[in-house]
């Protein structure tokens, strides 16, 4: 059957005509596949096909193996300033990209005020309302050079699954670990950064604001005394504060020529009137978004995949119409010779999938609007602790160390399995010896 | 943790504590990748609770072992990815460095010859 049509003129084997070439989608599937269409009333095949024997009875392997993954991956830088970026990941699912930015927004940690030491307000804003406000200011600080206070879920957590591996190194980390933790219990100055705020307005003068610039570091600590029940103890030695630190934290050489202050120094935090003062001291903190949301180090991360245009043969008068509707002014005019006009689409990335382009009679079969499932155009709006690229370097870290979590209690557990197997087994031969 | 037959080891569900969509999607997406799988899936009992059910049905092998070559898949996957976008901003750097200086030696000596990608 394999053989050719043969006729003596034109030979031609059936394996030159032009079908599905083996190994690859016929292309209506493959559009299902790897688009999003985006129909007027609503969009379809956005389920991403997983399955990697999603295509078996024609013979396709839909698995992604990691070289095949390596090979097709890409990334794009687009724009990269100090506070914001955008990229597009290329051969990506969204599976993954959800979860970095999930990780963005909530699994990151940062440093943010946390308790709120209050020595005098007599302005009108609450307590609370106060303390509420002071823990969304962002503060200007790399978070990675701080550690949790009494951070216990979080130093077990890693200390397990180095113990998983079994050597003495992994051991020996995790004593040390667990001795961490009973160190990082109290506030000093490796989990803790404290800024007083101490504004008075006088009688005569007009009303002030209290902005964030008002806040200042003070890098040995807290300077509110502790009240101590005896006061025959201690009467000569340093008085007792909230916080003990053991050295100032000016010395720690990344904070030696920038002191650490809130990021943006005109945010409004109060008001006051004449005669009014507000005298506080702020604890801040090393958090997750998880917890609160002022602990988050993005203004927000989000995607959204690339749009593809699909509009053939649209030309002359229907061209112009078309290139009026778009708002964002997607598609272009394309002279081709003899007068005739063709459409283009000039700026795919610009558009914000309004459908403006597909209403109206008849438009929907000429204009095909699609999104393309593996292609992910990221932004990210950093709040200033650190740069946006690094936010995502340490939203991938952290993705990987929860998988090498896991992948750690998988092979505790493969081992349990294992020896309770081989006891098994021992068991079964000491009783055939026995009998 | 895991909760399975002891006699077939190809079916069983796992447990995980403090995880949530974050990382259950993600091993659920290299999951269902592996030939070896015949279902996957994943849910949280209670959405108060951090807590999530992995799924995994086989073609034969421990469905541990399947679950934990995902897992090492996908911290390769992450890996790759981190390198891949420390190099993509690492060329944008130098590309838009190169640009300014371009812009630099444009305005004295006037003559615009290559195009930077």
């Amino acid at each position: 059957m394999a053989e050719g049509v043969g006729e003596e003129k034109k030979k031609f084997s059936i394996w030159d005509l032009p079908d599905v070439p083996m190994g690859q989608l016929p292309p209506y599937l493959e559009l299902q596949r790897s688009r999003v269409s985006c129909n007027k009333d609503a969009p379809i095949h956005i389920e991403s096909i997983q399955y990697s024997g999603a295509y078996a009875s024609m013979g396709i392997d839909n698995s992604s193996q990691l070289d095949r993954f390596s090979n097709n991956f890409r990334v794009e830088v687009v724009r990269l300033n100090e506070d914001d970026m955008e990229f597009d990941m290329i051969g990506i699912d969204a599976a993954i990209a959800n979860s970095f930015r999930r990780i963005l927004i909530a699994e990151l940690p940062t440093m943010a005020i946390e308790k709120v030491l209050i020595a005098n307000i007599t302005s009108i804003i609450q307590d609370k309302v106060l303390a509420h406000r002071l823990g969304l200011v962002p503060i200007r600080v790399d978070p990675r050079l701080f550690d949790y206070l009494s951070g216990l879920i979080h130093f077990f957590v890693d200390g397990l699954s180095e113990f998983m591996e079994f050597t003495p190194r992994a051991l020996g980390n995790s004593l040390l670990l667990s001795l961490s933790i009973v160190k990082n219990d109290q506030p000093n100055e490796k989990n803790t950064i404290v800024f007083k705020l101490h504004v008075q307005c006088k009688r005569d003068s007009l009303r002030i604001t209290v902005k964030s610039n008002a806040l200042k570091w003070l890098p040995n600590g807290s300077e509110l005394v502790k009240e101590t029940r005896n006061a025959a103890s201690d009467s000569s030695s340093k008085p007792e504060t909230y916080t003990y630190f053991g050295c100032s934290q000016e010395t720690i050489p990344e904070f030696v020529k920038n002191p650490i202050i809130p990021k943006y120094p005109d945010i409004i935090i109060a008001k006051l009137g004449p005669g009014l003062e507000i005298e506080l001291e702020a604890h801040a903190v090393k958090g997750i978004g998880k917890t609160h949301a002022k602990w988050s180090p993005v203004a927000t991360a989000w995607y959204r995949m690339l749009t593809r245009i699909d509009c053939n043969y649209i030309e002359d008068d229907l061209a112009e119409e078309l290139k009026s509707k778009c708002p964002v002014n997607v598609f272009d005019i394309e002279v081709l010779g003899k007068g005739r006009r063709r459409e283009t689409v000039a700026r795919p990335r610009a558009s914000t999938l309004c459908r403006k382009c597909i209403r109206g009679d008849d438009w929907e079969k000429r204009v095909a609007l699609r999104r393309v499932k593996d292609h992910f155009i990221f932004t990210i709006e950093s709040t200033g602790a650190l740069p946006p690229e690094v936010l995502f370097t340490e939203a991938m870290k952290i993705l990987e160390d929860k998988t090498r979590d896991n992948r750690a209690l998988m092979m505790l557990l493969i081992w349990l399995v294992r020896m309770r197997e081989a006891m098994d087994s021992l068991l079964i031969q000491g009783d055939f010896l026995a009998s | 943790m895991e909760h399975g037959s002891f006699t077939d080891n190809s079916a069983a569900t796992f447990s995980l504590t403090d995880e949530d969509h974050t990382i259950a999607n993600a091993v659920r997406f290299t999951l269902n990748q592996d030939p070896r799988v015949t279902f996957c899936g994943y849910s949280i009992p209670h959405p108060s609770e951090a807590r999530v059910n992995i799924r995994v049905q086989t073609t034969g092998d421990p469905a541990r072992e399947v679950l934990k070559d995902a897992c090492q898949n996908l911290m390769l996957m992450c890996r790759h990815v981190r390198s891949t976008f420390d190099k993509a901003v690492e060329d944008f750097r130098a590309s838009n460095a190169v640009k300014a200086m371009k812009i630099d030696s444009q305005d004295s000596s006037g003559d615009d010859s290559e195009e930077s990608e």
